[in-house]
């Protein structure tokens, strides 16, 4: 007998400048089942739901959407809605100042003539509620609940708009275990009443116990579908075909010389985040060598970035809650980044336009903006010294525009990456942070910074590169650490690092 | 024939770049042409230039500290009655108190600090808009200064001193009967060596770093027509009294502030700030000092406007004050500062308030009624941010 497919995407192929997000990628998707979509961070999961429910409008992919036996051409989410596809997004798009009944029916409400039907509404929101097994008062506002408990509102919404797939993007990410463990319940619970799921998740262990079928995208296609009942769904090969790849010579490779004394090292460091109270590091200990570059590698939310700007000094709306930094045998515990940056610390932004750049200004005042004291004569600032300074690094790193006057905003990536480096090597840092050195540019000017890379480390200076590409850090780091959930899962030295042992400390859940 | 072709065509690639700010100069001198046309030639006197000055003055000071709030996205409403309070106080130190004009000023001055210090604490400390802290100030700004005038209603001020701040001009050399001001030719013929010599120097560097550098006979051009526009003011101006005191206090202002702005590490870190506020912050920049920085600035110079404004008047009244700040942001709003932050210049501010008080000024000699003059001011401002913003799409293009 022919399958019943809810949904099929085929062909379906999506470009940014620069990059193609998705290529040619098939999904199919059968009536009733919990899919599980798995991969690697960037290789097009999210993109992919982001066509599937008209966020990427038709027309700006190619390939067509086969939804209950029709072509559809989506413009926007409303639309997609109306055909019976719900998104549920990591961050929750809802309102803690409205009462969970109007949260529910909030772009749908129900009318009585021309009014809302407020009595109504109630009484269906009681009825959705039940479905989801949520048992709190519906003029409750929002805000009381955790955020479990909110996701579940999410999906009452879902359902009371008659949704028939229900797309999860990383439902249980901020769960603790009883709710994760709550809501996979929910999900099998939802496919009994026939609502196909489509769960998109790092944690595998949740994959392999609800999933009817996976499908894994890699790089932006499609690798493989695998069938609960009839395939090899081990976590192990699972993990096989996310990485499944072999590391090419994009790597510059560099004499190996013997990594010099500790220049930083964190001990128990725990932090917490002072509005949520969320532990977003739990004791995390690591330290760099002068002349090593020591790769830290986790997926998105294992706690990274949150390490990284708590040593540079930037806590963003986190607390220290015990553990210590030291650098160079000295004690390290910078109050803001100006203090960080006085001490030799720099820190890249894996974000160059939102807080790296300032894109409105040109390449030579974003270079020295970190370091101005250096350029001071006087009151004044010198002119002249600055465009030297400026020149000499867009020809040492090859920023390649007409001018250091240019502005930084009509630069490529690659070359706005550069300058944002420039501009970091402009304070002379003794520790240099790179986090998402090369997110989003591409090959020639990753290979580029590579080479940056190394011949700061020859210099003596330490980089700690935090990356979320597996082959970057097995072809870049002295040594790796791997984060997951707020802690260090594993610490392992270029030789002995593969991509299996490292995916496998990462999901670590 | 070619050579001046090519000229030619320079200017028109610099005219359609530069559109914007010389869209401004642009509409200066036709605000200025058709009033001297409508007013029968009464616009262009040397009275009315040296009275311009003089009316120009308060507005110019307030543009100045503004467009330095507004490049950081914030926002000061209060300034129009800390300028009327400033005025109250310092008349009521000297003609009821019988304190010194100096010492009288300098209270002023540091009440100014004062209030800017507590608006700015609460701006960068407890983290209230900018918007919501200086309408608060506003209220209660107004209130004080009615409060102080209250038992005496408005206060005439009879110190010479004081209102030679914004009345008088510039001393000359003494025993010169030639009816022309000799020190401001000097001022005038060092002003322009002075701007004609940065701007050598400043085009020798970039030539020196192989940046691109308008044509020789463009920036002749160029020169000549800023110098020739200066001597003639100055002319005028020396046929007449003088250069007015009040122009000299906005000219050493404006100099400090468009110094700090485009030379020291506070103004790099000001556009920093309303560029990208969190890519200041990661570089190590105080961006709460900075920002508390700039509303004491404000709200020093909003004392300054209230000096020269009671000055002008020889009093102070419970209404000086009121509007002022309309005229600040439009002034900087004119003068090409970005409503989004990150972009503005002082000088250029200046130019945004000679467009609206000459305005003013023009309709006042046409004996226009005041209603009328703020609907007109209203759509030149209106049509001024909209072609700013039109131009910086197009360009971004």
């Amino acid at each position: 007998m022919e399958q019943d497919h809810i949904l099929e995407m085929r062909h379906i192929t999506k470009e940014f400048p620069g990059v193609k997000a998705l290529n040619d990628v098939n999904f199919k998707v059968k009536r009733g089942e919990i899919h599980c979509l798995v991969g690697e961070n960037g290789a097009g999961k999210s993109t992919l739901m982001k066509v599937l429910s008209g966020v990427w409008k038709y027309g700006t992919y190619t390939g067509d959407i086969v939804y209950d036996g029709e072509v559809r051409k989506f413009t926007g989410i409303a639309d997609s809605e109306k055909a019976g596809i719900a998104i549920i997004y990591q961050e929750l798009a809802l309102f803690p100042e409205l009462p969970i009944y109007e949260n529910i029916f909030f772009g749908h409400e129900i009318l009585k003539g021309k009014q809302i039907d407020w009595n109504e509404t109630v009484v269906q929101a009681k009825e959705v509620l039940k479905k989801v097994r949520l048992n709190v008062d519906p003029s409750m506002k929002l805000e009381r609940l955790n955020t479990g408990n909110r996701q579940l509102v999410e999906i009452a919404k879902a359902l009371s708009k008659k949704c028939r797939l229900i797309i999860f993007d990383e439902p249980t990410s901020s769960l603790n275990e009883d709710d994760s463990e709550n809501l996979l319940n929910l999900m099998r619970e939802l496919k009994e009443s026939g609502v196909t799921c489509i769960m998109i998740s790092h944690k595998l262990r949740e994959v392999t116990a609800i999933a009817d079928t996976i499908t894994v995208l890699r790089d932006g296609s499609t690798i493989c579908s695998l069938d609960a009942k009839t395939d090899d769904i081990s976590e192990a090969n699972i993990i096989k075909h996310m990485v499944g790849r072999t590391i090419t010579d994009i790597y510059p490779k560099r004499p190996g010389s013997a990594p010099g004394d500790i220049m930083l090292s964190v001990k128990d460091l725990s932090v917490e985040n002072t509005a949520t109270g969320h532990k977003s590091l739990r004791k995390v200990s690591m330290n760099v060598r002068r002349g090593e570059i020591v790769g830290i590698q986790g997926l998105m939310g294992a706690g990274r970035s949150t390490l990284a700007r708590t040593i540079f000094g930037h806590t963003d709306g986190h607390r220290i809650t015990g553990g210590e930094i030291t650098m160079d045998g000295k004690k390290a515990m910078f109050a803001s980044p100006q203090d960080a940056i006085d001490h030799g610390l720099a820190y890249v932004s894996e974000d160059r336009k939102g807080n790296g750049l300032i894109l409105m200004q040109d390449i030579k005042s974003n270079i020295t903006f970190a370091n101005l004291k250096a350029l001071a004569e006087g009151l004044s600032i010198n002119d002249a010294k600055e465009v030297q300074e400026a020149e000499r690094y867009k020809e040492d790193l090859n920023i390649k525009a007409p001018s250091v006057e240019q502005k930084t905003e009509s630069l490529s990536g690659g070359n706005q990456q550069k300058v944002q480096i420039a501009k970091w090597l402009f304070t002379e840092p003794k520790v240099l942070i790179l986090d998402e050195p090369t997110r989003g540019i591409d090959v020639g000017a990753k290979y580029e910074i590579y080479t940056i890379m190394n011949r700061l480390v020859e210099q003596g200076m330490s980089i700690i590169m935090i990356s979320s590409e597996l082959p970057e850090v097995l072809g870049m780091s002295d040594r790796i650490y791997v984060m997951s959930e707020g802690s260090i899962t594993g610490e392992l030295s270029a030789k002995e690092a593969t991509e299996e042992k490292i995916m496998k400390m990462a999901v670590n859940a | 024939m070619s050579e001046n072709k090519k000229v030619i065509g320079e200017i028109k690639e610099l005219l359609t770049h530069n559109a914007k700010s010389y869209m401004m100069y642009a509409a200066l001198l036709v605000i200025m042409i058709v009033f001297q046309i409508w007013t029968g030639g009464l616009f262009f006197t040397a009275g009315n230039i040296s009275n311009l000055f003089n009316q120009a003055a308060y507005v110019a000071v307030l543009a100045i500290g503004m467009t330095l709030i507004l490049i950081l996205k914030h926002i000061d409403l209060s300034v129009g009655y800390v300028a009327g309070l400033s005025g109250a106080v310092a008349a009521i130190l000297m003609e009821k108190a019988g304190v010194n004009v100096w010492l009288a000023i300098l209270i002023v001055l540091a009440m100014g600090l004062v209030i800017g210090f507590i608006q700015g604490s609460i701006v960068t400390k407890i983290g209230v808009p900018a918007f919501v802290t200086t309408l608060a100030g506003m209220f209660i700004f107004r209130g004080l200064l009615t409060r102080s005038l209250s038992g005496t209603g408005t206060i005439v001020i009879d110190d010479p001193a004081y209102k030679a701040l914004c009345q008088g001009f510039i001393p000359d050399i003494p025993g010169n009967t030639s009816g022309i001001h000799i020190v401001t030719m000097i001022i005038g013929v060092l002003l322009v060596a002075a701007i004609v010599a940065g701007q050598v120097k400043a085009r020798n560097n970039k030539i020196k770093y192989g940046f691109q550098v308008t044509s020789f006979p463009v920036f002749v051009m160029g020169m000549a027509a800023v110098s020739v526009v200066i001597l003639i003011v100055c002319w005028m101006l020396a046929c007449y009294r003088g250069i007015p005191v009040s122009a000299v206090i906005v000219g050493v202002i404006l100099a400090a502030y468009s110094f700090m702005l485009s030379k020291t590490r506070l103004g790099r870190y000001i556009y920093g700030i309303g560029g990208n506020e969190q890519a200041a912050e990661l570089s190590g920049v105080d961006v709460k000092k900075v920002t508390l920085f700039a509303f004491v600035s404000m709200s020093v110079l909003a004392a300054v406007a209230g000096i020269l404004y009671s000055s002008r008047l020889s009093s102070a009244t419970p209404t000086a004050g009121n509007a002022f700040e309309m005229d600040a942001i439009a002034s900087s709003y004119i003068g090409g500062t970005a409503v989004s932050g990150g972009v503005g210049k002082v000088t250029n501010a200046i130019v945004g308030t000679f467009v609206i008080m000459s305005l003013t000024n023009g309709m006042n000699l046409m004996g226009i009624d005041i209603s009328y003059q703020y609907i007109v001011k209203g759509i030149i401002f209106i049509i001024a941010v909209a072609f700013d913003i039109r131009s910086r799409k197009i360009m971004n293009n």
